[in-house]
């Protein structure tokens, strides 16, 4: 059962957007959000819009693979809908009960919508075309600068990717306690939401010493292969920009740059 | 030959509330280099402590262990010592560091600083080294756990160890995995030459060493070849350990009265050695 968690929710593949550079696309990501945070009304979005449709298409992402990863967000659209067109003050166009839908209301509420729904969309396509170790060197590479003022830069990166190797031995490792702990006549299945967290512990229990006892001989193993931190250290795979990278790069800038321009007129 | 590893009088002790807790008692041994030895001893006989002593893992509470001539407790030739002698464990999967099984096996040359060309050129033997290049870019945890033990030990020898001491590196292991494991380390040995420490509690694979140490309760009991060793079966039977089969066959047969020689490892040789008690015509018949 808990195999079907897919964490990372990378899809391997050989497009323009799986090959750029995961820096580029980090900065991209920030950029297209930063530019969708500026569109104001249907020219600037209209513009993201298009650029997203470009890059899903480009992605070679399936549009259902897209909307799986929509779903859980349902809920909060739906709210910020709710809470946009009834909260706006403006001119009312209709009153039910406590409730004033206004005309300001109505254009903040499909405007947020979308902005919420692409701005999912737009982060979703960088875990979908990037390996989570990709994501973390590019990270790393990325806020490297911060290692001047001592910051744990190399330290969190490699927490993160450990993290990750870990996800699915642990996710083996819970499968097989539940097993034996149904077999020992555990109930995970009935009862209300509080019996149920109860019988989560003789679970959680023997998971968390099991993850301790996993920390300690994996320090070990790490010091066996003399690992002593960042300093002096070199990676296998070196991330280079490659010309492609870089024209990406410029024309993000410039797509931002100019969705904030015209943001800023109103449009 | 030169000594890889050479411990005086180690003794090493745990500090509990009650007091000192003593694990090794006046360990004396040398590893020579390009040897193959095995420890063999019952669970608690302070094998693993032994070992995590042969690269600083722990350091002695007492005596003095060597690495190639280079003192354990020396700090500044620390990654030195840890980079002559390499170390798999039992669990496979807790040695793993990487999602990608190359990156895995980069992790050790990374730590050490070489460039990027070299890490590639390294990665690329020690997998094909233990047959695992085909798998390079796939994800350790959907590998078989022979496999899995087989990255671990390409991890090691990314680093160029000149010596490895492996903690039960079978003990998770099914019979195939065993045997994929074995098979690698005893080529390692011959063709590049590296030392083997094999710690170990299965019988057999004491038995194909070239060397058998024997510990209990953190002394060393016997030393000598596998076949001086596994010849002394009440020894042996008094500290909790087995004797591989065909040395049991034998020592029933001679309790039973046949005048039999204990030293048979392998089948073939047990066999040979009860196919002479018979006389020539007889045996021919049958």
């Amino acid at each position: 059962m808990l195999k079907d968690i897919t964490l990372g929710q990378y899809f391997p593949g050989d497009t323009f957007i799986h090959r750029l550079d995961p820096r580029v696309k980090l900065i991209c990501v920030v950029l297209y959000i930063i530019a969708l945070f500026s569109a104001k009304y249907f020219v600037t979005y209209g513009i993201m819009l298009l650029f997203l449709i470009v890059a899903v298409c480009v992605s070679k992402v399936r549009l259902t693979t897209i909307l799986k990863g929509l779903k859980p967000i349902f809920i909060i659209v739906i709210i910020t809908a709710f809470l946009n067109l009834f909260y706006t003050p403006g001119d009312p166009l209709a009153k039910v009960w406590i409730f004033t839908i206004t005309r300001q209301g109505i254009r903040a509420a499909f405007f947020m919508v979308i902005r919420i729904i692409m701005l999912i969309i737009g982060t979703l396509l960088l875990t979908y075309t990037t390996s989570p170790i990709a994501l973390t060197d590019g990270l790393e590479s990325l806020l490297s600068p911060l290692k001047k003022i001592k910051a744990p830069i190399h330290e969190l990166s490699m927490m993160m990717s450990i993290a990750l190797r870990f996800i699915p031995t642990l996710i083996e490792e819970t499968d097989k306690i539940t097993n034996a702990q149904k077999a020992r006549g555990a109930d995970f299945e009935t009862g209300n939401l509080i019996k149920r967290a109860k019988a989560l512990l003789p679970l959680l229990v023997p998971l968390f010493i099991s993850a301790f006892r996993r920390a300690d001989e994996l320090a070990v193993a790490m010091e066996c292969r003399c690992y002593h931190g960042g300093e002096g250290r070199t990676r296998m795979r070196q991330l280079k920009f490659a010309s492609f990278d870089y024209v990406t790069l410029v024309s993000g800038l410039v797509l931002c740059a100019g969705v904030i321009v015209l943001g800023r007129f109103g449009w | 030959m030169k000594q890889m590893i050479e411990s005086q009088n180690l003794v090493f002790q745990y500090q509990t509330e009650t007091g000192a807790l003593p694990v090794l008692k006046d360990i004396n041994l040398t590893v020579e280099e390009g040897s193959f030895v095995a420890i063999l001893g019952h669970n608690g006989s302070g094998k693993s402590t032994l070992a995590k002593h042969f690269n600083a893992i722990l350091l002695p509470s007492g005596g003095k262990v060597y690495v190639s001539g280079i003192d354990t407790t020396d700090e500044a030739r620390l990654l030195e010592i840890r980079q002559t002698i390499g170390m798999v464990f039992q669990n496979p999967d807790n040695q793993i560091v990487a999602n990608v099984v190359e990156e895995d096996v980069a992790f050790a040359p990374e730590n050490l600083g070489v460039p990027p060309e070299e890490i590639r050129q390294r990665v690329d033997d020690a997998l094909k080294t233990v047959g695992m290049y085909v798998y390079r870019t796939h994800a350790p945890h959907l590998l078989s756990g022979g496999q899995k033990q087989r990255i671990a030990i390409a991890g090691v020898i990314a680093m160029q160890p000149r010596c490895i001491v492996l903690d039960e590196p079978t003990a998770m292991l099914d019979p195939l995995g065993r045997r994929e494991v074995m098979r690698t380390i005893h080529r390692l040995n011959r063709t590049h030459g590296i030392t083997m420490v094999l710690i170990t509690h299965h019988m057999e694979e004491a038995a194909e060493a070239k060397r058998v140490v024997v510990m209990d309760h953190g002394k060393i009991l016997a030393d000598g070849s596998p076949k001086e060793i596994f010849s002394q079966v009440e020894l042996l039977r008094s500290i909790g350990l087995d004797v591989p089969e065909t040395v049991d066959l034998l020592y029933q047969l001679r309790a039973r009265g046949c005048p039999l020689p204990l030293d048979a490892l392998s089948p073939e040789e047990c066999a040979r050695a009860i196919y002479s008690l018979f006389p020539p015509s007889e045996s021919s018949r049958a």
